[in-house]
């Protein structure tokens, strides 16, 4: 079976500092794509991630309708995101809006796009927030809280890389 | 809050897994342009072009010794932000990988 020597892996990228994208390749066509993400049933199957289990997958799949995930981890602990459908186009395209509903603030805009390739189909998410705090909280969002750290050495940096232009300037 | 355009120009260069691997190499200590080249089995435009970069946004300080130009990191901390993206590649990963295994049985049904 060809799939398993066509692995693919997740490209993220932060094209600006309020984003967030993620690119994926597919080994199949990009209907079967659309459908894991758009089926309550499959995203409870691949949506955790082996990290717990996902007890709700509510999917209203329409303009102006709501969908909410909630993973429960091996802890206990709960992940619930939500948001509204804005824009849908079958097999394509996802616009909706996405809030961690542990930081209820940061409304973020999903868009997933879905196409075509030789060989089968690609993804890619856009997350686009409204202020890079949002972001920082968004990819800390499930993770470990040792991630603070980081976030926080990540804003040191920031700031010395601000005051060493103004010195420049 | 608006922020200067700096912020938002590292965010860029550290976005690039091939600068990323510049970053990589110099978290190890100062090297010059050949090691660099040497090490990341590119062509030396390649390698100037990604150090440019990086110097713009002042992630690389330079330094001139001799007839060599030597590399370092500015800011120790570099390191988890790279540590930070691949987290979260690493998360999508998992997530990923598990949606694969659920595409091969439905492209299976469809067969």
């Amino acid at each position: 079976m060809a799939t398993l020597v066509n692995k693919h892996s997740a490209v993220v990228t932060l094209p600006i500092d309020t984003q967030i994208q993620i690119n994926r390749d597919f080994n199949v066509p990009k209907e079967l794509v659309y459908r894991a993400w758009t089926t309550p049933e499959l995203v409870k199957r691949w949506w955790s991630a082996g990290h717990g289990t996902v007890t709700i997958a509510d999917i209203d799949l329409q303009v102006g309708g709501m969908w909410r995930w909630v993973t429960v981890t091996e802890t206990g602990f709960e992940v619930a995101f939500h948001g509204v459908y804005q824009q849908l186009t079958a097999n394509e395209l996802i616009v909706c809006t996405e809030v961690y509903e542990a930081m209820p603030d940061g409304e973020a805009l999903n868009t997933i796009t879905f196409s075509e390739r030789d060989g089968g189909s690609s993804l890619t998410l856009l997350v686009q927030h409204s202020c890079q705090e949002h972001r920082d909280g968004h990819v800390n969002s499930g993770m470990e809280s040792g991630m603070q750290t980081a976030l926080d050495m990540l804003e040191s940096i920031a700031l010395e890389l601000l005051e060493a232009a103004a010195i420049k300037a | 809050m608006a922020r200067a355009a700096t912020t938002t120009d590292v965010f860029n260069a550290i976005a690039e897994p091939g600068r990323r691997q510049i970053l990589d190499l110099l978290v190890h200590g100062e090297l010059s342009v050949n090691e660099l080249v040497e090490q990341l089995g590119l062509a030396q435009p390649q390698v100037s072009k990604r150090l440019h970069v990086l110097r713009e946004v002042g992630l690389v300080l330079v330094r001139d010794d001799g007839r060599q130009r030597y590399y370092r990191l500015n800011g120790r901390a570099l390191k988890p932000i790279h540590d930070w993206i691949r987290r979260y590649e690493q998360m999508w990963n998992e997530r990923f990988d598990a949606l694969d295994e659920l595409l091969e049985e439905l492209n299976h049904e469809e067969d």
